[in-house]
């Protein structure tokens, strides 16, 4: 046992293991709980080492790139605002709610009205205090009417704010039990008035101050020193690379120019692994790759046509080919068990040539080619994936036919207009929010054109209930429905994928987005 | 225009030429607009991105002029270029000329080295193939450089990046340059981008050297040489490749024109912030302002050493250089 326990430890050390997977195993070796959490934590977090330059070698970012966060699309610019913005609150690596700017959040029972206590004596690193009023500005910045905000679709909500000493009070216009996962969207960074005057200055409350800014080329920041939480922001000086390419991105990893690296291509993940000084981490996350279906347009408005398509496609050659191996399978709903009150008890469906030819016989359809529009940009591997769809539908009798499209202008000109395609999904922090986003009737991104009254007020109920079970119970239902009636094809889940060398310390799997959800240059050290 | 004055006639070509030159660059940038024009998509669209709200594009839409029509925006960047302003990036706000700056300063840069190095190479390496036609030398030099030539440059990159950058670790595989840099440092961070330029665009100018060397040594004035007892390096040194100049200036202008303008695959491998680069990214994202910017650029460029190229080639020409 206690070799198996000295392994555990050792790859909490690396950083290789969550604490809710070191409790889990180490608690099933027969620790107590109170015992395997100090463990952790003293293996993980063994005193982190202070200085240094600490570097990431990212995809992602162009010479588009803007420091408004407001802008932030790819992930160059979400690694930044992670690394020198703070927000009100993050979302932990188990999903619950980590106090930043907000240190008391409450509500009133029906979840319409939500005050947010501010930190006091949190400094900008213009030497300003952050206030309840620059977080009023910050969210009426976003919510305005001119913004080009990426958070405006979750920021709309809000009806009314107000500062009163340091408490900011936010009205919704509907109940959301979820509102203050919502204020961990990485748009969200309190800046001085809100940002409102130079929303580019790059000035937050972030362990990190911005030196230098070459957007598309690299970020260099430095240790801000009055920052309130020390248990952050370690290096000296931490840096971004701009490398697109992932060849150059493996080969900077390798020769030690850089200490992390973002999307490992999954191909050769196992090689990239087995080199010296280098680890590979898969980190289940909420991203699916997904084949998208208009359920009202012809042939994807006869039900029996979308289940055959649904059961025409082979999920676990997907993630073994496609992934390699680095994810896991979809149940056609985009929730999986890195949600909080996600179902577990949902059956799996899997490829089923005979059922697949059944329905599709049922759907009555005329045997004329089914169009799947795709183009490789949709999501990595998605040609391929579209043509071992095409392969396992064909074997069900259903006539696939691929059309390729151009990476350029893909989401402008297919997707969310064309009836059937390739596309995917970042996931969300929580199920209403992903769930309001894509497949509530009236949603603008509603690309499966998905209206089902039932779904929609199980919905609407589902946001103002505060009782978990109950919730649970709701987002079940719609689970099924979604799964069963909907025009997401779903085949797979992708991991995170991304290389780590052996002197960084501190890493921490997060399933809430890549690179620890953008805080790995905040939080690991180089030991 | 210039009949009536009594002046030298390379003069008159060379500014004719010029003008040609200019009036080319205008009809450049012309097509570039319509170009850009005519790409799918919409600018407000690709900045956003698939999060993009549809109140979020048309305020985007509005605040950038796109609603005003093509031809006024035309003759305003027109206007402003000439003025020495190439207007303000539609996505990051930035100043397009400082950011066009910096990336063409390291896009020189590049060239500027893999140029010094490839361009004495390949004549020298020509020179000795001719020399040699047919026997060990010429076939070694041109095998070597023709597998280097017909490798993709990404090939190439990669395999220099392999060996040279994480296998003996050498030097460094992520080629970035930024400002207040030493020289020594800048110089070893693109040694890598350097050398796949040196190998893929050494053959070309080789080739080329060598067939107009050998073309020349058919004629009867090398023979006189020969007879006169001239050791073969000096035939081909004094009295053939003065008369191989101009095709030989040709494609060392064709190649330099290639290193400024057409190496994105190389910077991209090696992480190098060029001009190609940052064309791309505003390519994708439809920053026509930036895109157009460039486009001129690489024209002017391409138009300039052409230019070059023809006077050289007139200069080097003594029937144009002493006129009867």
């Amino acid at each position: 046992m206690s070799d198996q326990l000295d392994r555990f430890v050792a790859a909490a050390k690396a950083g290789k293991m969550t604490r809710r997977d070191f409790v889990a195993r180490t608690t099933a070796m027969g620790l107590s709980a109170g015992l395997a959490t100090a463990l952790y934590s003293k293996a993980a977090h063994a005193q982190p080492k202070k200085g240094g330059l600490l570097r990431a070698g990212m995809q992602g970012g162009e010479s588009t790139n803007s420091l408004d966060p407001a802008l932030a699309a790819s992930e160059v610019p979400f690694m930044i605002n992670m690394t020198w913005g703070e927000m009100l609150v993050d979302v932990g690596p188990t999903g619950e709610i980590e106090y930043r700017i907000a240190e008391e959040i409450s509500a009133n029972s029906d979840a319409t009205e939500w005050k947010f206590k501010i930190r006091q004596g949190v400094e900008y690193h213009n030497g300003k205090t952050v206030t309840a009023e620059d977080v009023v500005a910050t969210m009426r910045r976003h919510t305005d009417e001119k913004s080009q905000s990426g958070a405006l679709g979750i920021v709309q909500g809000i009806t009314e704010m107000s500062a009163q000493g340091d408490m900011v009070t936010m009205k919704l216009a509907s109940g959301s039990a979820d509102f203050p996962y919502l204020m961990a969207d990485y748009h969200l960074i309190i800046q001085p008035d809100g940002g409102v005057d130079n929303p580019t200055a790059g000035i937050g409350a972030g362990p990190y101050k911005v030196v230098v800014h070459e957007p598309g080329v690299r970020h260099g920041f430095e240790k801000f020193a009055n920052h309130w939480n020390p248990e952050i922001g370690h290096a000296d000086e931490v840096e971004i690379l701009v490398i697109n390419d992932g060849t150059a991105r493996a080969a900077a990893l390798q020769s030690g120019q850089v200490h992390m690296i973002n999307r490992v291509d999954p191909k050769i993940a196992e090689l990239l692994g087995r080199v010296p000084g280098v680890s590979v981490n898969a980190v289940a996350g909420r991203g699916h790759y997904v084949f998208i279906m208009h359920c009202d347009k012809a042939p994807f408005d006869n039900a029996d046509l979308r289940m055959a398509l649904k059961l025409g496609i082979n999920r676990q050659e997907m993630v073994d080919k496609i992934l390699g191996g680095l994810g896991s399978r979809g149940n056609d709903f985009p929730i999986n068990g890195a949600y909080p009150l996600f179902d577990d008890s949902i059956p799996q469906r899997d490829y089923d040539a005979a059922l697949a030819a059944e329905h599709y016989k049922k759907s009555g359809h005329d045997g004329s080619p089914i169009v799947l529009q795709v183009a490789a940009g949709a999501f990595p591997g998605a040609v391929e994936a579209a043509q071992l769809f095409q392969q396992s539908a064909q074997a069900a009798g259903i006539p696939l036919e691929l059309k390729r499209e151009p990476d350029d202008g893909y989401w402008s000109n297919v997707w969310n207009v064309a009836p059937f395609c390739a596309s995917y999904w970042g996931g969300r922090p929580v199920q209403d929010q992903m769930y309001t986003t894509a497949y509530l009737s009236t949603a603008e991104w509603n690309d499966t054109k998905f209206r089902n009254a039932k779904f929609d007020e199980l919905l609407i109920a589902a946001r103002a209930e505060l009782d978990g079970a109950k919730r649970k119970g709701m987002y079940s239902e719609m689970a099924h429905i979604l799964r069963d009636e909907g025009g997401l094809i779903l085949p797979m889940f992708n991991d995170f994928v991304e290389g780590v060398r052996a002197e960084v310390a501190g890493w921490e799997a997060d399933p809430n987005g890549e690179l620890m959800n953008g805080r790995a240059l905040a939080r690991c050290w180089l030991a | 225009m210039l009949v009536g004055l009594n002046v030298h006639p390379v003069i008159k070509l060379v500014v004719q030429r010029v003008a040609l030159g200019l009036l080319l660059l205008l009809a450049v940038s012309a097509i570039i607009f319509l170009g850009v024009e005519a790409l799918p998509g919409d600018t407000a669209q690709a900045i956003l991105g698939q999060s993009a709200t549809p109140q979020a594009l048309a305020n985007l839409r509005a605040e950038m002029g796109l609603d005003q029509p093509a031809l006024t925006r035309y003759f305003g960047w027109l206007g402003g270029i000439l003025t020495g302003d190439l207007g303000t990036s539609l996505t990051n706000k930035t100043d397009i000329a400082t950011a066009i700056g910096q990336r063409l300063g390291n896009t020189l840069f590049l060239a500027f080295w893999a140029a010094i190095i490839s361009v004495p190479l390949a004549i020298l390496l020509g020179l000795v193939a001719a020399r040699y036609q047919g026997r060990w030398p010429d076939k070694a030099i041109s095998g070597v450089t023709l597998s280097t030539i017909s490798l993709p440059e990404f090939v190439v990159g990669y395999l220099v990046l392999y060996f040279l950058a994480v296998k003996w670790q050498l030097f460094p595989s992520v080629a970035m340059v930024f400002p207040g840099m030493g020289m020594i440092e800048r110089l070893n961070a693109v040694i890598l981008p350097v050398i796949v330029l040196v190998l893929v665009v050494l053959a070309h100018m080789m080739r080329m050297t060598r067939a107009a060397i050998l073309n020349v040594m058919q004629s009867a004035y090398i023979e006189t040489a020969e007879l006169k007892g001239l050791s073969p390096m000096a035939v081909i040194w004094r009295h053939a490749f003065p008369n191989a100049i101009a095709p030989v200036v040709n494609v060392v202008m064709l190649n330099l024109a290639y290193l400024v303008v057409g190496v994105v695959v190389v910077e991209v491998v090696f992480v190098y912030p060029g001009m190609g680069q940052y064309l791309v990214d505003h390519v994708t994202k439809r920053d026509l302002p930036v895109v157009q910017a460039v486009g001129l650029i690489f024209a002017a460029v391409y138009i300039g050493l052409n230019i070059m190229a023809d006077v050289i080639s007139i200069l080097a020409n003594p029937r144009l250089r002493h006129p009867k």
